[in-house]
């Protein structure tokens, strides 16, 4: 069981307020839940099944990218995605470590992912077709990503809100860099500029579908903000991604391909068209450009790497037997 | 904490943890510039075109295998050995930046580091070929990191006190990057050695694949005649003690004849170099 | 090459053989305390060791890690919570702020 495993007890006999009570006056004081306190199977449940999907999207989120390592036109450039990459690797890692002080077992979320039992976000089901996407998903999916994790800091679970902090920091670089690469790319020559507007076109819808369905089709999200595991409304944060992008599309020298989007003086906010909501429901229920090779491609991984897994279990099984029968020996 | 806080992003993440969290969270600071007051003229007494064929060869080495391990990347069999190997690519990448720009200085082209990784030809690389062998298996890799890493680290220690100073410097970077380096592969021998009839199996089968290569490796002359003796001798001392700690030995193996280090290569460098230049070379006027 | 296929002789190759779970403990810098930054999966305290420093120190975040397993971590429980903690809620004379001194006495 984990540090911060989860609690054994259930019972209360010392005229203590119900342990529901305790727990709601928590979530009601803005106090964060920490694992070992009482909470509701419904509020484990959904924290874990929210969590993993996290986790399985920074770990799957690495192949769209992954595949530009080797082929980055610079050696910064690569460098950069490199580490990039690797940062969702260990975002990934700090995502599975949250989950475990649920209670859940990495070994088993991974095994719901490859066997297409727990879904990741639909972006990365999307093809990488140049580099400029490696911009492009800097920008508009880590931007996306940040609206959507910044408030997650404060989300009311202890380990969630810590790693999504971690996380959060690490990956201020992520949108960045994609920003400055695009930048780069629209001073270069025209092709560069026509990639970056390629990019653009392919990229926006579906960053839009990032933040999921909109509120009225989104059953679990009123429960989600009541325990304070979700903190804006879906399409609250997709307002304020397309209000925190057109400004920098502006300055870039882009094209949002939406002819809906205009600034709406009366709101303070920009009106934007509707995304093509079947599209989502097909790439969430796997008919996306990518869905079969990115579960396949993290089977292969894990199918391959069990052989090293299990060499290493043996090794350090044999190094105890050793270790005690020295002792043994010399006692 | 209100919910506007929210409302800007960065300003957020600024506000939220900067002052009060660094410390308390063990967030990283302070990054080092390796050549920082180091003079970046060459030395009287240094010969430019020796220089640079070291830099270029160790360049080479360093790209090439930083380029081998980022193809392992989403392939590796556990995540935590996903972060380990990127790690590891880029400290080779940082090793190979450094060592090109060198090259540059030393060679009198004033060429900067992406003309040498983008625009030369295979012929034109002086890699040893261990580096530019496809992935394989695990056992490959960790086996091939041992060889190479034990090898640059025996070398880098002892250019830590070359007579020029960038290169000096770039060698003092490297010797603690190696020294983990050398230290992962040597841990991971171990426990495929010792663990499983097949992980033993695996071992064996890229040892026998490494060794070929491994007095190309050790030969590495003429760039690196002035430690070759020395440095052979510490890298089969510590193979040595690595694989006896795994239940593993040396095999015996004619050595493939030639070196990557005069410009002898395997087939499998052109495909790699590529891949690697392929977006730089369609588009040569570009910036990026 | 040997091989690079998922192996014959592991069957599946899906057999669970996890890697047992460990909390890690990093020392920001000299002079703090070392702070709880999550928990990795690993084979061995060395592995834990390593992976710690892989995934917790990418951007020079430590001077020195701790690694424990997490089932050899006794912890206190929610039972506990007050006989633990609350005793020490009344004593406010170990708090500097209880002690009443004039402004105008200075440094202390």
């Amino acid at each position: 069981m984990p540090l911060e495993g989860p609690p054994g007890d259930s019972g209360d006999d010392r005229g203590e307020p119900p342990l529901q009570e305790r727990f709601d006056a928590t979530i009601g004081r803005d106090q964060r839940i920490e694992p070992r306190d009482w909470m509701p199977d419904g509020y484990r449940g959904t924290l874990i099944r929210q969590i993993a999907q996290h986790a399985h999207s920074e770990i799957i989120g690495m192949q769209p990218e992954g595949e530009w390592i080797t082929r980055a036109p610079s050696l910064r450039r690569k460098a950069i995605l490199f580490a990039k990459v690797q940062d969702e690797a260990g975002h990934g890692l700090y995502l599975y470590s949250a989950a475990e002080t649920l209670g859940a077992d990495r070994a088993d979320l991974t095994e719901r992912l490859i066997e297409g039992r727990q879904k990741y976000s639909s972006i990365f089901n999307y093809p990488t077709e140049s580099f400029a996407d490696v911009g492009v998903i800097g920008w508009f999916v880590d931007g996306a990503a940040i609206c959507n994790q910044v408030p997650l800091c404060r989300s009311s679970y202890g380990p969630y809100a810590r790693a999504m902090v971690r996380v959060c920091k690490e990956e201020s670089f992520h949108q960045r860099q994609g920003y400055e690469l695009l930048m780069t790319m629209m001073r270069g020559t025209d092709a560069q500029r026509a990639m970056v507007q390629d990019a653009v076109d392919r990229w926006w819808w579906p960053s839009l579908m990032m933040f999921g369905p909109p509120d009225g089709d989104s059953p679990n999200s009123a429960r989600s903000m009541a325990w304070k595991i979700k903190r804006h409304s879906n399409d609250e944060l997709r307002q304020r991604f397309v209000d925190m992008t057109v400004p920098q599309a502006e300055r870039l020298g882009v094209t949002l391909p939406d002819p809906d989007l205009r600034w709406n003086e009366e709101r303070g906010r920009h009106d934007f068209g509707t995304p093509d909501w079947s599209e989502l429901q097909r790439v969430i229920s796997g008919d996306g450009p990518c869905n079969t090779a990115r579960v396949a491609r993290r089977r292969a991984a894990h199918e391959d790497g069990a052989w090293v897994r299990e060499a290493a279990t043996a090794h350090a099984a044999k190094q105890a037997a050793r270790a005690r029968h020295g002792e043994g020996a010399a006692a | 904490m209100s919910d506007d806080i929210d409302d800007h992003v960065y300003l957020s993440l600024a506000e939220q943890h900067d002052q009060e969290g660094d410390a308390r969270w063990a967030f990283g600071t302070g990054f080092e510039d390796p050549l920082h007051g180091v003079d970046t003229a060459v030395p009287d007494g240094v010969d430019g075109a020796e220089l640079a064929a070291v830099c270029l060869a160790l360049g080479d080495d360093a790209l090439v295998g930083a380029q081998r391990l980022a193809q392992w990347c989403t392939r590796a069999p556990e995540l935590e050995e996903e972060v380990a190997l990127a790690n590891i690519g880029l400290d080779l990448l940082g090793q190979a930046r450094l060592l090109y720009a060198r090259c540059g200085q030393a060679d009198g082209t004033g060429r900067g580091e992406d003309a040498y990784a983008y625009t030369r030809d295979p012929a034109d690389f002086r890699n040893v070929r261990l580096a530019e062998l496809p992935d394989g298996d695990f056992a490959f890799c960790v086996v091939r990191l041992l060889v190479l890493s034990t090898w640059r680290l025996a070398l880098f220690g002892r250019l830590a006190s070359t007579a020029d100073p960038v290169l000096a410097a770039v060698a003092a970077k490297g010797v603690p990057e190696l020294t983990y380096h050398r230290q992962y592969a040597a841990d991971w021998a171990v426990r495929l050695g010792d663990g499983t009839d097949e992980s033993h199996r695996r071992m064996r089968a890229a040892l026998a694949d490494v060794v070929p290569y491994l007095d190309e490796v050790l030969d590495a002359r003429p760039q690196f005649a002035a430690h070759a003796d020395a440095v052979r001798q510490e890298t089969l001392a510590v193979l040595d003690q690595v694989l006896l700690a795994a239940g593993l030995s040396l095999p015996a193996a004619p050595a493939v004849p030639g070196s990557g280090r005069q410009g002898d290569h395997t087939a499998h460098l052109a495909p790699l170099l590529a891949e690697l230049q392929s977006v730089a070379r369609a588009h040569p006027e570009a910036t990026w | 090459m040997s091989g690079g296929m998922s192996g014959e002789e592991t069957g599946t190759g899906t057999a669970r053989q996890d890697w047992p779970l460990y909390e890690v403990f990093v020392r920001g810098k000299r002079g703090l305390n070392h702070v709880h930054v999550g928990s990795l999966h690993a084979a061995d305290d060395t592995m834990a060791l390593t992976h710690a420093r892989d995934l917790y120190t990418r951007r020079n975040e430590g001077v020195s890690i701790w690694v424990v397993r997490s089932t050899h971590i006794a912890a206190s429980t929610r039972d506990e919570k007050d006989p633990f903690f609350k005793p020490s809620a009344d004593k406010v004379y170990r708090h500097p702020t209880f002690y009443d001194i004039p402004d105008d006495v200075p440094h202390i």
